[in-house]
């Protein structure tokens, strides 16, 4: 009997404050002067961000040729419907010094290398060296996959089969006379592609991996024969390759294409004239599609693109003229309970 | 094992199959055909008594759990779409992939699902080997296990034991043939019931034989009604002896005060009465589980557009493309579908693409909620009753957030707004009141300390010892000092009062002295002389009492206990060694036990001190504490009830003399009859005598001749004095019971013995025709008297009953009592006030109903319109009879009925029975649309309990039945009001909340991935890598819903109980409805949008690629719905913290860990090195804290939320401050709870929660035509 006495009762609920539902609990109020504050601070910080985004995107320079030639005066008009081996070239002129490193883009618009069946048209063991695969490619790739004897198509897919194919070169025109501005391929793409994602088989030469396999049917060359000039740039770490084989996220983008680091053009492109010589290989007409290149420097930030600074100090002012009215609510609202 | 044919195994099936569907079973003794095999044996037909609970076995639990799981429409809607990933024409993702979510939802719920079928595994197999004795003919009784009890067996149960299948008593060692049981594992009823052997099976002279039975026993088939059975055992000579529940044990009851009986196996496992009855736990559909899939159909409407906005612009772009460009890809023939063909495929690819729109997880995360809730209730220390030891049951699992949006209250009266601890107060005999003023001083007191505990449990404990006399009113201050120690012990204390109504409130009775004087004078005056027909009515008033029951009368010192596991071990051990009776130990067992509650009775002076002592040993069970009352009340005044068999019953005169009765027969209670009689053989006249008590109303009329003549005899005068004095009784809110007498000649009792037998024996309609008897001789009854019994308010009733209401809940109370009791018992419990308007509404005939119905409602509008009432208050009360509830109910005069009761603040039904109960609940619920609650104790009160939305039972003095049949089980009336202000505000705001960020939760993600189709070309890309999209559902964003749905805390328990009327917010609008579901559905597609738009107009003509352009929209979409849960969360506790934290944590560090090890993992998508690379990028940063805020700024226009900042006050400036809310109802800040309809009559209500602001106002006008009880209530209103 002792013992029961002392004994809480097995069935009595455990009288803990979580159980009893009374753990110390912080509860946000939102009352003016929390809020009031709140507001113009983040105003306040907002405004600040917007101003060093914009400041830094303004700073940027942009230079754009469109190339596309869909206009009858225009340079590369005639190599527009041309089925042969075409060259055009376009000057341009650059007022004052741009600043490097200059980065060089190629740019499409209305092309949709984000369509889930042509990203899905590739083989990813493929790409990562696997003999296995060349001999037989994921059905993945179809109807990219063997060509129309049966042999095994390498890289296949629609993405490697589409690769953008146009060459560009850039002269610097100095005292009349053309002076090629040095581009860099090395580093366009990313890093981890070249080092971790794409890998060429372990076979030297690389051409014997190719044994039995037979290049896409846009491709002009043979994946081993890419960059004949750098072994290191050819097969399936072809920079130009990863560049493309990376999709872009939305129908209008840019690549980049090359990196002027190079000799005098390190400091960037003095102003002056430039002739830039388009190898115009790939056909936009199936898209409605313009082909444009993009000549730009970065800052912190990236590329040029003003609008996350006007967002910031928009949203930054909004915070702070919906403090104000706050204010002046509040300041009515207390005037009324003195009363 | 011998072998046997297919064709004799299947023959031998459809045999069993035909023997036990038949109407009557035969059955014979297995002792003859012991140690044979199988298919010799006669009862081999019927269930052994192994039970098995299990849905599932080891084999099939896969298919038959996954069968179980796909009625549910969500997981087959899922399940389609996985498997339409698997056509490639049509296929978004890898069809392995597709199957994740889906399994890991059928796998969480097959698992839970296993571990309950597991626990039920684990109990069966516990009670399947209970050991327990079977009769064999080689070795007497050999110890077997429950499951190797088959039908035809003997078994032997022993004290305390429990009976192991439903068996028919053939043998106890009580001499009188009687077996008591306790049926609290059946029906929560503690008191013994006595059972009675077979009579007539065996020869006087020879003992109990097993071997020699050879008689075969016919009885009914199986069924789960616990209070019928039939049966009856023809012996070989085709004499039948007819047997019924009375002779029955049923599986899970335990013997008590027996030795040992033995029993003959009828039924066993599953087709045992208590198997038969119990049926888990209720499945109800709750009313925002309704909503939710009315919701659900809207997001699959949403979906549908979705798609077919997919498929159209797919279409759409197409058509515009002028050749065919390189990115567009064949099939693998290197051939172009047509555009139109293309789009249907993208139609279904969307659907595939957008499935998540329809929640997956929140059926489950639903499921989860409640459990986490229900815990919480069960755990809540302010619904634990340490009387009782009882916490709150939840037996209905999934509609816990009903109880957050009741409208109407259906209450039971005795035992729900009273404690059922029925109090002697008062009795009128031979038409003369004898008030019992000493009795009243005494309740009083008791009454006082009610306002704290410690105080009533001493005076509870204190007037045992002290025999309370007038002179003690006081308490001495030695016992104070006690008071620590007692309130310890009160736990244990109450555990240990096993004996039902026997609390001294009730067993103390004292004596009217002028009714002693009386009786003293009447037996002195030869009340006693041999052959007087006419003994005296006083003390034939008081036999009646003592006699006229079914109370069973137990010694203190064989008092059972509880089986507790240790003794049960201990009575093992005691049966192996010995056949010695086990009561020795359970003897033992209690003198050690020092007798917590004594009962023990004021003795009336004459008696002398041995009777006290013998007489204070004394217990009664009783089957209803009315019973118990008058008893108690008897003994008091010296007509001790000492013994009581089958056939006889033993009573003490108060001179000390003790007579046997020999009781002829019993004419049990029954609802219809509303009255009990006993026919007893007086012991010294002989005479046949029948003493009845009941209801006024079915007894008054059954008076004999003299009273229903129209002259002025001596018996008229009485019945009207007895009439006059029932009215006073019931107007004090007494319960009052009529005492007549009758004797029967010696021929009127043989002619109706002989109809009685028929009766009894008769297999078909045997109650109706017992019934029919009983009303046969319960004709032209004496009056001898009355008794008004008490029955106290429960604590807390009034406090919560006025919490309710000003919740704008509608309180009705159904009574079977009598108008005025009702009436009084309203006013006692301020179900109405005294300021009141009541309607009284009793008619005999539909006519005057009709139009009185009419003009009622007719002055109840005047009355609301009425200009002087506007603004003051409505508060009409609608009193109302069972017989005019009839009519009203009749279909043409509903409607307008219920157009009344809405007028009505309160509504009390006098008089009903239980089917009226539940029809009335129904009609309410049908006819309004509202949500319901029942709450009751008793048996009556389970027709309403399973009618209502929600059914409460009350777990108090009758039993279990209501109990088992509600969703809830409380143990106190006042514990409803924070079950329901409380509790259910919190579940319900709660689960609605979650709900809807629910679907916006999935409507934000997914409509991500709809934006991105405009630019994609409508082909179903995902721009997030489709592991992430998993995770984002399963891992990174499930928790926080769950643990917003279980913890959060909008208001909190004090200003809830306090301002009871934000409770109205869930009770019509609420969180949950149309246009909360809309608004956070365009929340989430304002969110959506920003979410999307920002990160595409910032990366806008950038080489972005395709999952780094994911990347920041799927975390800025985490963030904007974490906050947005965090903006929801009202307070936040360490859980909250560390979940939402938690969350984000795990969403990077899972990210971070994928993207570094996936390389080829996942094709086509290829997220290596996403997240690390734009980690390294300040823009990520940018735009995710862009994308946060712009989502989220709509939210934080401040809201002011009077009641969250209510919470931040200290206690005494909140509690000012409701004060002042309530001061100020009617005014602004109430004005947002207010009701367009119904009207609420309480929101205008001058206040009545604190006594100084109550209003003067007595405004019931004379003016007014209604029948208007005008009552001025002089009693104080205590409690």
């Amino acid at each position: 009997m002792v013992k029961e006495e002392q004994e809480e009762s097995p069935n009595r609920p455990d009288n803990t404050a979580f159980t009893q539902q009374r753990l110390p609990a912080w509860q946000p109020i939102l009352s003016a002067s929390i809020v009031i504050p709140m507001f113009v601070l983040i105003g306040a910080a907002f405004i600040g961000v917007g101003v060093a985004l914009f400041i830094a995107s303004r700073d940027i320079q942009l230079q754009e040729l469109d190339y596309t030639g869909d206009d009858s005066a225009h340079p590369c008009y005639k190599c527009r419907s041309s089925t042969e081996k075409c060259t055009c070239s376009m000057t341009f002129s650059i007022p004052n010094l741009f600043k490097g490193p200059v980065f060089f883009y190629y740019g499409l618009t209305n092309y949709f290398q984000n369509q889930r069946k042509y990203g899905a048209s590739k083989d990813d063991n493929q790409l990562y060296g696997d003999l296995d695969y060349f001999k037989d490619p994921s059905s993945s790739c179809d109807p990219y996959t063997l060509d129309s004897r049966n042999i095994p198509i390498v890289p296949c897919g629609a993405l490697a089969n589409s690769m953008f194919n146009d060459t560009f070169s850039l002269s610097h025109v100095v005292n009349g006379t053309q002076k090629i501005v040095p581009l860099n391929g090395k580093g366009i793409a990313w890093w981890t592609d070249y080092n971790v994602k794409f890998r060429n088989p372990s076979v030297t030469p690389l051409i014997n991996a190719f044994n039995g396999t037979k290049k896409p049917t846009n491709w002009p060359k043979p994946a081993y024969e890419l960059d004949t000039t750098d072994v290191y740039n050819n097969g399936f770490i072809n920079q130009d390759f990863l560049v493309w084989m990376r999709r872009a996220a939305l129908p209008d983008f840019r690549k980049l294409y090359r990196r002027i680091t190079h000799d005098d053009y390190v400091n960037g492109l003095p102003a002056g004239n430039y002739t830039l010589t388009i190898e115009y290989n790939y056909p936009v007409y199936s898209f409605n599609g313009r082909k444009k290149v993009v000549l730009s420097n970065v800052s912190w930030m990236g590329g040029k693109n003003d609008f996350l600074g006007i967002a910031y100090i928009v949203v930054g002012s909004m915070c702070v003229v919906m403090s104000i009215v706050m204010l002046i609510v509040y300041a009515k609202f207390k005037f009324a309970e003195d009363d | 094992m011998t072998w046997r044919s297919p064709l004799a195994l299947v023959r031998d099936a459809l045999q069993g199959q035909r023997a036990r569907e038949r109407e009557l079973r035969s059955l014979v003794s297995n002792l003859l055909y012991e140690g044979l095999e199988k298919a010799k044996q006669p009862n081999r037909f019927f269930l052994s008594n192994a039970i098995k609970t299990t849905k599932y076995s080891l084999l099939l639990f896969l298919p038959m759990n996954l069968y179980e799981q796909f009625h549910r429409f969500a997981n087959l809607y899922f399940v389609g779409i996985a498997i339409l990933n698997f056509i490639p024409v049509v296929n978004a993702f890898q069809p392995e992939v597709a199957l994740i979510p889906i399994c890991v939802i059928l796998l969480l719920t097959a698992l839970k699902d296993g571990w309950e079928d597991f626990r039920r595994y684990q109990s069966d197999r516990k009670v399947n080997n209970t050991p327990c004795f079977i009769y064999s003919r080689y070795k007497q009784y050999v110890e077997r296990r429950w499951k190797d009890v088959r039908v035809g067996d003997f078994v032997r149960v022993v004290s305390n034991e429990i009976v192991p299948a439903d068996l028919l008593l053939l043998y106890s060692s009580n001499p009188n043939g009687v077996c008591h049981i306790e049926t609290a594992n059946l029906d929560g009823e503690t008191n013994l019931k006595q059972r009675t052997v077979v009579s007539g099976l065996w020869a006087a002279n020879l003992g109990f034989e097993p071997e020699s039975f050879n008689s075969v026993v016919v009885c009914e088939r199986p069924n789960n009604n616990l209070n019928h059975f039939k049966c009856f055992v023809e012996k070989p000579d085709k004499d039948k002896v007819g047997a019924s529940i009375e002779s029955l044990l049923l599986r899970g009851c335990t013997v008590r005060n027996t030795n040992h009986a033995v029993g003959f196996v009828v039924y066993a496992g599953h087709e045992t009465k208590s198997m038969l009855n119990s049926n888990g736990s209720r499945y109800k559909r709750s009313k925002l589980e309704r909503k939710l899939n009315a919701d659900v159909f809207f997001c699959l409407l949403l979906l549908f557009t979705m798609c077919l906005i997919g498929a159209f612009g797919h279409y759409l772009w197409l058509e515009s493309l002028p050749g065919v460009p390189s990115f567009l890809v064949p099939d693998s023939n290197g051939h172009l579908d047509v555009p139109s063909l293309e789009s249907f495929y993208m139609f279904i690819t969307m659907i595939i693409l957008l499935q998540i729109l329809i929640p997956i997880s929140l059926y489950v995360s639903v499921e989860l909620v409640k459990v986490g809730q229900i815990f919480f209730i069960t755990n809540d220390i302010d619904l634990y009753d340490e009387e009782t030891d009882s916490r709150i049951q939840c037996r209905a699992l999934n509609i816990t957030e009903d109880l957050g949006q009741i409208e109407y209250i259906f209450s039971d009266k005795t035992g729900t707004l009273t404690e059922n601890k029925m109090v002697f107060r008062r009795c009128s005999v031979m038409g003369t009141e004898y008030p019992h003023k000493e009795n009243a001083i005494r309740l009083d007191v008791m009454d006082e300390p009610e306002s704290e505990e410690e105080v009533i449990f001493n005076q509870h404990q204190q007037l045992p010892r002290t025999r309370w006399s007038l002179e003690s009113e006081g308490i001495s201050p030695a016992d104070t000092q006690q008071h620590g120690r007692r309130r310890k012990s009160k736990v244990a204390a109450n555990a240990h009062s096993d004996v039902a109504f026997s609390s001294p409130l009730e067993t103390e009775v004292i004596p009217d002295q002028k009714l002693l004087q009386q009786i003293s004078r009447a037996e002195s005056s030869g009340g006693r002389r041999d052959g007087n027909r006419n003994f005296d009515p006083h003390l034939d008033f008081f036999l009646a009492l003592a006699i006229c029951n079914t109370v069973v009368v137990s010694m203190e010192n064989a008092h059972r206990q509880r089986v507790t596991g240790a003794f049960f071990q201990r009575n093992k051990w005691n049966r192996t060694r010995s056949e010695d009776p086990v009561i020795d130990s359970a003897k033992t067992e209690n003198e050690a036990d020092t007798n917590e509650l004594q009962t023990c009775s004021l003795h009336p002076p004459s008696q002398n001190g041995s009777t006290i002592a013998e007489a204070e040993e004394l217990c009664y069970e009783a089957e209803s504490p009315d019973e118990a009352a008058l008893v108690y009340a008897a003994r008091a005044y010296g007509f001790i009830l000492l013994a009581r068999t089958p056939d006889s019953v033993t009573v003490r005169l108060p001179s000390g003399e003790d007579l046997v009765f020999e009781v002829l027969d019993t004419l049990t209670f029954d609802s219809n009859r509303k009255r009990m009689s006993v026919l007893v053989r007086h012991p010294v006249t002989k005479d046949y005598v029948l003493y009845t008590k009941g209801a006024d109303y079915s007894i008054m009329e059954l008076l004999g001749t003299p009273y229903a003549e129209n002259v002025s005899g001596i018996e008229k005068n009485i019945a009207a004095d007895t009439q006059y004095h029932l009215d006073c009784y019931a107007k004090d809110g007494l319960r009052t019971l009529c005492i007549t007498k009758k004797v029967v000649s010696e021929s009127t009792y043989q002619s109706w013995l002989g109809e009685r037998k028929r009766a009894q024996a008769a297999m078909e309609c045997r109650e109706e025709l017992i019934m029919r008897t009983a009303v046969q001789l319960e004709t032209n009854l004496t009056l001898l008297g009355a008794t008004g019994i008490e029955d106290r308010l429960q604590e807390n009733v009034p406090d919560s009953i006025v919490a309710l209401r000003e919740a704008g809940i509608h309180v009705w109370v159904l009574t079977g009592d009598k108008p005025e009791t009702a009436v009084n018992i309203g006013y006692a419990c301020r179900l109405l006030e005294e300021e009141d308007l009541v309607i009284n509404m009793s008619c005999k005939n539909k006519v005057t109903c009709t139009s009185n119905l009419d003009c009622t409602l007719e002055e109840v509008r005047r009355y609301g319109d009425d200009l002087r009432n506007i603004g003051t208050t409505q508060n009409i009360s609608l009193v109302i009879d069972g017989n005019t509830l009839d009519i009203a109910m009749s279909p043409d005069l509903q409607q307008r009925f219920i157009e009344l009761t809405k007028h009505c603040r309160s509504v009390l039904c006098c008089r009903v029975t239980p089917l009226q109960k539940s029809a009335v609940v129904k009609l309410v619920r049908d006819k309004l649309k509202v949500m319901t609650l029942a709450v009751g104790d008793g048996a009556n009160d389970v027709n309403m309990i399973q009618a209502a939305d929600i059914g409460i039972g009350i777990s108090g003095q009758e039993g279990m039945q209501a109990v088992m049949a509600s969703d809830f089980a409380i143990s106190r009336f006042k514990h409803l009001k924070k079950l329901i202000l409380v509790h259910g505000h919190w579940c319900y705001t709660r689960l609605a909340n979650m709900i809807i960020y629910f679907f916006y939760k999935n409507v934000a993600y997914v409509n991500l991935l709809f934006w991105y189709q405009f630019f994609c070309g409508f082909t179903a890309t995902t721009m997030f890598d489709y592991w992430q999209m998993i995770f984002f559902n399963l891992f990174f964003t499930s928790t926080p819903p769950i643990m917003f749905g279980i913890f959060d805390k909008d208001v909190s328990v004090e200003v809830l109980q306090g301002v009871p009327e934000l409770y109205r917010t869930g009770q019509r609008k609420g969180e949950y409805n149309f246009l909360t579901f809309w608004i956070s559905i365009l929340d989430a597609f304002y969110q959506s949008l920003v979410c999307f738009f920002i990160p595409y107009l910032a990366y806008q003509d950038s080489d972005v690629d395709l999952f780094t352009f994911g990347m920041p929209l799927n975390t800025a979409a985490l963030f904007a719905i974490l906050l947005h849960l965090a903006i929801e969360i009202k307070s936040w506790t360490l859980v909250h913290w560390a979940i939402m934290l938690g969350s984000v944590a795990l969403y990077f560090v899972v990210t971070l860990a994928y993207t570094a090890g996936c390389v080829t993992c996942n094709p086509p998508s290829n997220p290596y090195w996403i997240l690390q690379s734009q980690m390294a990028d300040p823009i990520f940063y940018l735009i995710v804290t862009l994308c946060t805020v712009v989502a989220l700024l709509p939210r934080y226009s401040p809201p002011l939320c009077i009641c969250r900042q209510l919470d931040r006050m200290d206690p005494s400036t909140r509690d000012q401050w409701i004060k002042e809310w309530r001061g100020f109802r009617g005014g602004a800040p109430a004005k947002r709870y207010e009701l367009p309809d119904p009207p609420s009559p309480t929101l205008e209500t001058p206040v009545d929660f604190f006594p100084d602001f109550l209003p003067d106002s007595d405004f019931m006008g004379d003016d007014l035509s209604l029948n208007v009880i005008a009552e001025s209530r002089q009693r104080a209103v205590h409690t």
